[in-house]
């Protein structure tokens, strides 16, 4: 499972010591002080305690009151927001999932993070129908009924990432959040079965290559995917975190692709083509390309390399209090399994080892802590993803050597925030 | 029947009841290009289920098109009959000239402009083949009336969207038989992905853990953009 070990106390305190001041070039913001820490003994009872709420007085909820359970009221915040400016439309659109509220490593289904190209498609499951053409012995079509009677049925957790995720951010600090930096991620239990059963059903003609995913939904979305990778992992998924898919996940059946670029994982999916090569449909070329600095593009730019972001602290969840704190983010790879993290509260000058908890799974979102003690300084903190293949997650000033500016997809760059001595945290760029 | 029976209950004894649910999920080995497949497997056996698709159904949901003309219908079209349903269904969101209106897509010019600070990527200035326009326009518009346009219509739509972009005179017709000898300006822009050899720096065996680099400066804010929603914005949830 190669977890790290757990950092002591004594390296907690320690964690600090190689912190610089880092704050030239900052307007002057040193007056703010830290709040004081709410452990502070009251002077008084606390009337949370000494008088009888009502809650602890009346009859709450019967158990049908609430047939498909929801969050508590008092979490309302903790939504899906977008970003109007982005899109022309919001039927051709994406929202972000609240990654600064949420823990552990499974995304809850009402909080995965939309992206739609033609608006969330309404689906009677009795009137959808799967089909295999192409370069394939049989042409078929498969009712839903149909693919949840087939044998070798797979539940699975994968992320999924949004090419464009951490797009907006190519050419320097522009939204302060990690749920708008990073927040077109989710990671999902799938339930379905893998592509192959399928493709084995149809039987595959000797010169088959290249398979195409299409959807059902108003904007027909189309992708090439080569054949070996839909032999080797893809999956056909009616499920997601133990029911259905949700409409704008897909429903009722979705493909994954697991690793690679999210605008792949075809939903509602309709239809699969078998070919001998690309399709070189819209989003394959207008775009999901890669436009470098030379004026050419990368094409089929499928995978998602190693990312991570530290969602506690980030701009929308401040440090509050000085003393233990703890510091948690999420880690992923397209190539495979989350080997190590590394954090940093000095910029980038020094790295301490994270402590990872909970399934360390290939092509899933990893969870990692640091807990700490804040002396009040001021941090510049990042995290470093490293993968089982060796690669290790570049700045952004190394993915722009390479890159230039207007390649829009794959920024997997490493995040700065700036927590500030009164808490507050900032998206920056340091240099 | 009693054979699907059968393969599910050998598939129970191959998997076992032991191991924890992600000891299935086994790490994957690094994915290179797509290769030939191996030669001469033997066919895996038919569970039976689903059943043969019929030629017209076929028919009507494989509408594909690829850039070698593999998928497309018999029909033509002008410039200038496309100009007409350009105007009337398209023009809205995208222009008079495919400049684009608000934020909807731009669809002619940026030629040249692809190296440049603020590139316009565009059909001409940007799309490699021309079968994708034909093929997306077909699938997917006009935006919320899609597979609303006839075969003809697609055909001239795209010959005055190759108008709009210099590649063609105001008299030309585009047709099935034409098509494949229309070259598009950034035919030979894309390369496919090169991450493993360009970016090969990206893996190492050892990374800095100490005094790595010189004492950081900030040098951009978000805060000072300030363009990010507040809490008052964002579907509500109900």
């Amino acid at each position: 499972m190669n977890r790290a070990p757990t950092v002591s106390r004594i390296d907690r305190r320690g964690f600090l010591t190689a912190a610089g001041a880092g704050a030239a070039g900052l307007a002057a913001g040193g007056a703010a002080r830290a709040q004081a820490p709410a452990s502070a003994p009251a002077p008084t009872p606390d009337p949370a305690i000494t008088e009888v709420q009502d809650w602890n007085r009346m009859l709450g909820d019967g158990v049908q009151a609430r047939p498909y359970g929801k969050p508590s009221s008092f979490e309302k915040d903790v939504i899906r927001r977008d970003v109007e400016w982005l899109t022309a439309s919001r039927e051709s659109s994406v929202n972000f999932t609240p990654l600064h509220a949420l823990d552990g490593i499974i995304t809850p289904s009402g909080l995965c993070f939309e992206r739609h190209h033609g608006g969330v498609a309404e689906i009677d499951p009795a009137k959808h129908r799967l089909m295999i053409n192409g370069l394939v012995d049989k042409p078929m079509v498969f009712t839903l009924e149909d693919l949840k009677r087939f044998p070798g049925r797979v539940t699975r957790a994968y992320f999924l990432e949004c090419a464009a995720n951490s797009g907006m951010e190519w050419r320097g600090a522009q939204l302060n959040g990690c749920q708008f930096t990073h927040g077109m991620v989710h990671n999902v239990w799938y339930s379905g079965i893998p592509l192959k059963t399928l493709l084995d059903e149809a039987g595959l003609k000797p010169n088959a290559r290249w398979l195409l995913g299409e959807g059902a939904d108003s904007a027909g979305m189309t992708r090439s995917i080569p054949l070996d990778k839909g032999l080797k992992d893809c999956l056909v998924v009616w499920g997601m975190n133990g029911e259905m898919l949700r409409p704008e996940q897909g429903y009722p059946l979705r493909l994954v692709v697991p690793g690679w670029e999210g605008n792949m994982w075809i939903k509602w999916l309709r239809r699969i083509e078998v070919g001998d090569q690309p399709w070189h449909h819209r989003e394959e070329t207008s775009k999901y390309t890669d436009l470098l600095a030379d004026g050419r593009s990368r094409r089929f730019t499928f995978i998602m390399d190693a990312k991570s972001v530290v969602t506690n602290p980030s701009p929308q969840a401040p440090l509050k209090h000085k003393g233990p704190n703890v510091l948690s983010g999420l880690a992923w790879s397209g190539r495979g399994t989350i080997k190590r993290v590394d954090v940093s509260i000095d910029g980038g000058r020094n790295w301490r080892t994270a402590r990872i908890d909970g399934p360390v799974l290939p092509m899933s979102l990893t969870r990692f802590y640091v807990d700490f003690d804040w002396d009040g300084r001021e941090m510049m903190i990042q995290s470093r993803a490293i993968d089982e293949t060796g690669y290790v997650q570049p700045t952004k000033d190394e993915l722009r050597k390479v890159r230039g500016l207007n390649s829009i997809y794959h920024n997997n760059g490493i995040q700065t925030w700036l927590v500030r001595a009164n808490g507050e945290t900032e998206n920056v760029e340091i240099g | 029947m009693s054979r699907s029976v059968k393969a599910a209950l050998g598939a129970l004894i191959a998997v076992g009841l032991a191991g924890v649910v992600y000891a299935q999920q086994r790490p994957p080995t690094a994915s290179p290009a797509p290769a030939a497949r191996p030669a001469a497997a033997p066919a895996p056996a038919k569970v039976g289920l689903g059943r043969v698709a019929l030629p017209a159904e076929v028919a009507a949901w494989d509408t594909d098109i690829r850039p070698d003309g593999q998928g497309l219908p018999a029909g033509r079209g002008t410039v200038k009959q496309g100009e007409e349903i350009y105007q009337a269904q398209c023009a809205a969101c995208h222009g008079e000239f495919g400049e684009g209106a608000g934020r909807w897509p731009v669809l002619a010019g940026g030629r040249g402009s692809l190296a440049a600070d603020n590139p316009e990527k565009t059909i001409g200035s940007f799309w490699p083949y021309l079968s994708t326009t034909f093929d997306y326009v077909r699938r997917a518009m006009p935006y919320g009336n899609a597979r609303s346009l006839s075969d003809d219509e697609t055909y001239a739509l795209t010959a005055y969207l190759l108008f709009l972009n210099d590649v063609v005179k105001e008299d030309f017709e585009l047709s099935r038989e034409n098509f494949a000898g229309v070259r598009l300006p950034n035919a030979d822009g894309f390369y496919d992905d090169d991450r493993e050899t360009t970016e090969r720096a990206f893996w190492q065996a050892d990374p800095c853990m100490n005094n790595c680099r010189p004492e950081p400066r900030v040098t951009a804010r978000a805060r000072v953009i300030d363009v990010t929603p507040d809490s008052r914005s964002g579907p509500r949830v109900e």
